[in-house]
């Protein structure tokens, strides 16, 4: 054991010696001459093969017009970049890492801002196509779960909590208008609402809507929340998940395991009632034979949670140049209008129409929405989401209370 | 030369391990620099037995361990003695062994498909028979005791075993025990279980303990089948492993320690079992009763691995289905409309994961092959097996959770420099492939009946002609199928392909885990029906190449 450890800490001391000359997003033109020929590693949740084939078209045109190569890194888990970061921190490979760029936001981006695992600051606003972005009326473009980004990420897309049903299966005067309505109307429909398992990103989202929606005083949610007062704050929370959970489906003793598991139930007939981060997601799925056409969106009148997600860099990545070529093509308005396209990935843009050309406003003036999709005037109010704080430990006291059910 | 075999051997299988156990052990216990952990605790156990629920995840791993080994070995005995030598055998046995190179994923998306309440078998009786318009609200999949769970594991477990005792078969007079059984009045099924099966579950015997340490730990069934309130151990350990929290990882180390626990305690209790079953087998044997009626037993047998072959074959046909279907609801049996938008988007990407999965697995499973052969050729000289010490090295790489050990491995490969490259990833597959290789060959080699090597030495030929004309030929089915064994684990690899290869070099199987990620089933189809392609090549090879070699050789011919 004791050779063991005397190892470890040796490797574990040691640092690699590498010189790269450090690139500056501020003399652009020397980055796209770095860029050149680079290996761009993306490293993006890869659970969607509508976002695939975005992210795909993204690599044809880098190597085209920048000669930038981009590799799209699969993951079913954005965790997993973040913990290979990380392993690689921890064995002092503090050059050279395996990531360029992280499709990231919330927890993910707090625990690395927190752990020092990212570029530096500063290096988003630098970027050229930064001057389109809308950062007026969009404030989560700048604060990612209440934590100020500081320019260490670039703002890709926005989300906002929206919910489906199948009109041919469920008359839409019925429909809940509040988390006290879902709760109403799912003790008159068992067995047909469930959300997915916290950590499961979407799944937390719930929780933390109906969170929104019961707390007394909702600018706690704003800062970072405090052990002792935890439990009296959520108490309204876990009243409530306590009456819904006898009428979720199974009984809430399993849960979808994630957003396209449940929208597949949707389609099987097994739920009514679900919900997605992005507004456009039941067109998009309509349109890929993924939902039957029926299928329409409604919001919640007093307001749903709405976030940005983003990329970023790591402190160690190989190709920084390459990264920061890729994170100004992503704000392009020619890349921003095309993901906003259903019929592409639906995804809305973080841009400010005001500030682009008119040939550019008229890519997005030109897009039909979908038919599932709610106009940008119905999507309802925005909440803010709560400091990642509170979602940390809300899911361990939900792991604790219904992660063992049975 | 072959001196050096067993070392090298031991080499592959142990260095790897221990440095990847050393990266998790010290964590476990607080210890890691790196990450701010300085000193010797036992803070990390504390919080991981304060994790809810844990008893149950840790019961859930401990009983899919031993209910998978003990269901699938008593069926397959019960099957061979109940049918060997008989057409129905051959016509289940050629219809099972492919069975062995569908991925586990593949057929547990398959299974969870066809017994879900909006599953086919539904779909198939609604709503004519059952006036189901809408899937019932019924627990399953995912159900809380882990039966799906199990179901998912022994589908894919008896494949293996079956073909693991088929290798075996040959080396004991099967044919010649059930005659002498047989005049003496016994049934088939019990002169088989007194004479043949003592014999032959010594030679699979390691087989069945690595049943048990996959079963025990297994992440990909369990994440598709298994309880989630809460997940069996294995599934939280990976949770626990990819929390970005620093502070996780020591915990997820300490889980890592107690999954070890786990399934050595799964296989005590097999010990345990295989005690009492002997015991019972004697005692039985020593009264004397004949079991003459067995044909009920033998028709359990016989549905039951028909079972297991259609479940895995119709869930494959469906997810084939679903691969070019359109819209397809509940309750149709069959989708509204067919679509190739699922193939045409996957294809033009799937080249690069092709040639990695081929080549990778195909260095692996050659370079096992050698190492194994070449140290059973050592043995055989020196006469010396090593023992259970040797036996511990070849069964690290399969008793210690992949999760916990290919972590701590991937902290040493970064130091080293060593980045996601081919070479990198062959060596980590060698690791995981070369046990399966040995303990599926080691049994036949070991059980080759010297005799033909004392004729051929007595007829003048020296040590390598009677090796390369004598005992490689009599033993190629053997080695083949091990290698064909060899290669599907590797196509199979998960968890070492993703660390290891850190994304920069991706394998069928993991993007198809990724894609899966998003539940879409055309694209699981898909994906599926690759991924069980390369091995079923694999092993149509292992299969045609013995029979196109001995076509005029009928002692080497398959009863």
């Amino acid at each position: 054991m004791k050779t063991v450890l005397a190892a470890l800490a040796a490797f574990a001391l040691s640092t690699t010696l590498a010189t790269a000359a450090e690139v500056n997003p501020a003399d652009w033109d020397a980055v796209l001459k770095d860029a050149k020929g680079e290996t761009v590693y993306w490293n993006a949740w890869g659970g969607s093969q509508n976002i695939n084939a975005y992210i795909g078209w993204v690599g044809e045109e880098l190597q085209q017009r920048f000669g930038v190569k981009l590799v799209h890194v699969k993951l079913d888990d954005t965790a997993n970049a973040v913990a290979t970061v990380v392993t690689e921190k921890a064995a002092g490979k503090d050059t050279g890492g395996t990531i360029d760029l992280i499709w990231i936001n919330g927890e993910n981006f707090a625990s690395m801002k927190r752990q020092g695992l990212l570029y530096e600051p500063g290096w988003a606003t630098q970027l050229p196509n930064w001057r389109y972005v809308d950062a007026e009326t969009k404030p989560t473009v700048t604060t990612d779960f209440t934590i100020p980004t500081d320019g260490m990420e670039s703002p890709w897309g926005m989300a906002k909590l929206v919910f489906f049903y199948d009109s041919a299966r469920t008359d839409a005067s019925g429909l809940p208008d509040s988390a006290d309505e879902l709760l109403a109307w799912a003790k008159q429909q068992p067995g047909r609402f469930s959300y997915p398992q916290p950590p499961d990103f979407i799944g937390s989202t719930f929780l933390k809507q109906v969170l929104s929606e019961k707390i007394a005083d909702p600018a706690k949610l704003l800062e970072p929340v405090k052990p002792d007062e935890f439990a009296g704050l959520t108490k309204p929370l876990f009243d409530y998940l306590d009456q819904l959970h006898p009428y979720l489906w199974r009984s809430a003793k399993a849960f979808p395991k994630d957003y396209p598991s449940m929208s597949q139930l949707l389609a099987d007939g097994e739920l009514d009632i679900t919900f997605a981060f992005n507004p456009a997601e039941a067109s998009s799925a309509i349109a890929n034979d993924l939902l039957p056409d029926k299928v329409r969106s409604f919001t919640f009148s007093g307001g749903t949670l709405s976030n940005t997600h983003f990329v970023a860099i790591p402190y160690n990545a190989a190709a920084k140049a390459g990264a920061l070529v890729t994170a100004n093509f992503l704000l392009s308005p020619e890349a921003q209008a095309r993901k906003q396209d259903p019929g592409i990935w639906g995804d809305p843009t973080v841009l400010a129409m005001d500030r682009l050309s008119d040939k550019d406003r008229a890519r997005f003036e030109k897009l039909d929405l979908g038919i599932a999709t709610l106009k940008p005037d119905e999507l309802g109010p925005t909440l803010p989401e709560p400091h990642p704080s509170w979602m940390a430990m809300i899911e361990e006291e939900w792991a604790a209370r219904y992660g063992v059910a049975n | 030369m072959l001196r050096f075999a067993p070392l090298l051997a031991i080499a592959v299988l142990a260095l790897p391990v221990i440095a990847g156990l050393a990266g998790t052990l010290a964590p476990a216990f607080g210890y890691l620099p790196a990450l701010g952990g300085s000193e010797i605790s036992l803070e990390p156990f504390r919080i991981v037995l304060g994790q809810p629920g844990l008893l149950r995840s840790c019961l859930i791993a401990l009983a899919s361990g031993v209910v998978t080994a003990a269901i699938s070995t008593a069926l397959v005995a019960l099957f061979v003695g109940g049918w060997s030598e008989t057409r129905t055998f051959r016509l289940i046995q050629s219809l099972v062994s492919p069975l062995l190179a569908v991925p586990h994923a593949a057929a547990a998306f398959g299974l969870a498909f066809m017994i879900a309440p909006s599953g086919f078998l539904a779909r198939l009786v609604s709503p004519w028979a059952t006036g189901w318009t809408r899937p019932p609200d019924w627990l399953i999949v995912n159900d809380s005791l882990g039966l799906s769970l199990m179901a998912g594991l022994i589908v894919k477990e008896v494949p293996f075993l079956l073909l693991i005792t088929l290798a075996a078969l040959p080396q004991v007079p099967l044919a010649a025990s059930n005659r002498l059984a047989g005049s003496l009045g016994y049934g088939r099924v019990a002169g088989f279980l007194f004479t043949t099966w003592p014999a032959i579950y010594r030679q699979i015997r390691l087989a069945v303990s690595a049943v048990i340490a996959f079963a025990s730990s297994a992440v990909d069934v369990a994440v598709i089948l298994g309880p989630t309130t809460p997940a069996s151990l294995p599934v939280r350990l990976v949770q626990w492993m990819n929390d970005p929290e620093l502070t996780a990882r020591f915990m997820a180390s300490a889980g890592a320690v107690l999954q070890l626990g786990v399934t050595l305690a799964a296989l005590l209790i097999w010990f345990g079992l295989e005690k009492l079953c002997a015991m019972a087998t004697m005692r039985l044997c020593e009264r004397g009763p004949r079991f003459r009626a067995d044909a009920g037993i033998r028709m359990v047998a016989l549905l039951a691995m028909a079972t297991t072959a259609i479940a895995i074959f119709g869930g494959l046909g469906l997810l084939a289905l679903w691969s070019v279907s359109g819209l397809w609801q509940f309750p149709h049996v069959l989708p509204a409309s067919l679509s190739l938008r699922g193939w045409q988007q996957t294809l033009p990407g799937i080249g690069d994961p092709l040639t990695t999965t081929v080549t990778v697995g195909l260095a692996a499973t050659v370079l096992s092959a050698l190492i194994v052969v070449a140290s059973l050729a050592r043995e055989q000289e020196t006469g010396r097996s090593g023992g259970n010490r040797a036996l511990l090295f070849i069964y690290l790489p399969l008793l210690v959770p992949q999760a916990g050990f290919v972590f701590g491995l991937k902290l040493f490969l970064v130091h080293g420099g060593v980045g996601a490259n081919w070479a990198a990833l062959v060596f980590v597959h060698l690791v995981f492939v070369l046990p399966y290789v040995f303990l599926s060959l080691s049994a036949p080699w070991r059980a080759f009946d010297r005799r033909y090597e004392a004729i051929a030495a007595g007829l003048g030929k020296g040590r390598g002609t009677t090796f390369l004309a004598i005992r490689l030929p009599m033993l190629s089915r053997a080695i083949l199928a091990a290698m064909a064994v060899g290669f599907a684990v590797s196509v199979g690899q998960y968890l070492p392909t993703v660390l290891i290869g850190a994304g920069r070099l991706v394998t069928i199987t993991t993007e198809a885990v990724a894609l899966g990620a998003g539940g879409n089933r055309r694209i699981i189809g898909i994906y599926a029906f690759l991924q069980m392609l390369l091995p079923f090549l694999g092993f149509a090879l292992a299969a045609l190449v013995p029979a196109l070699l001995f076509r005029n050789r009928r002692a080497m011919k398959i009863a």
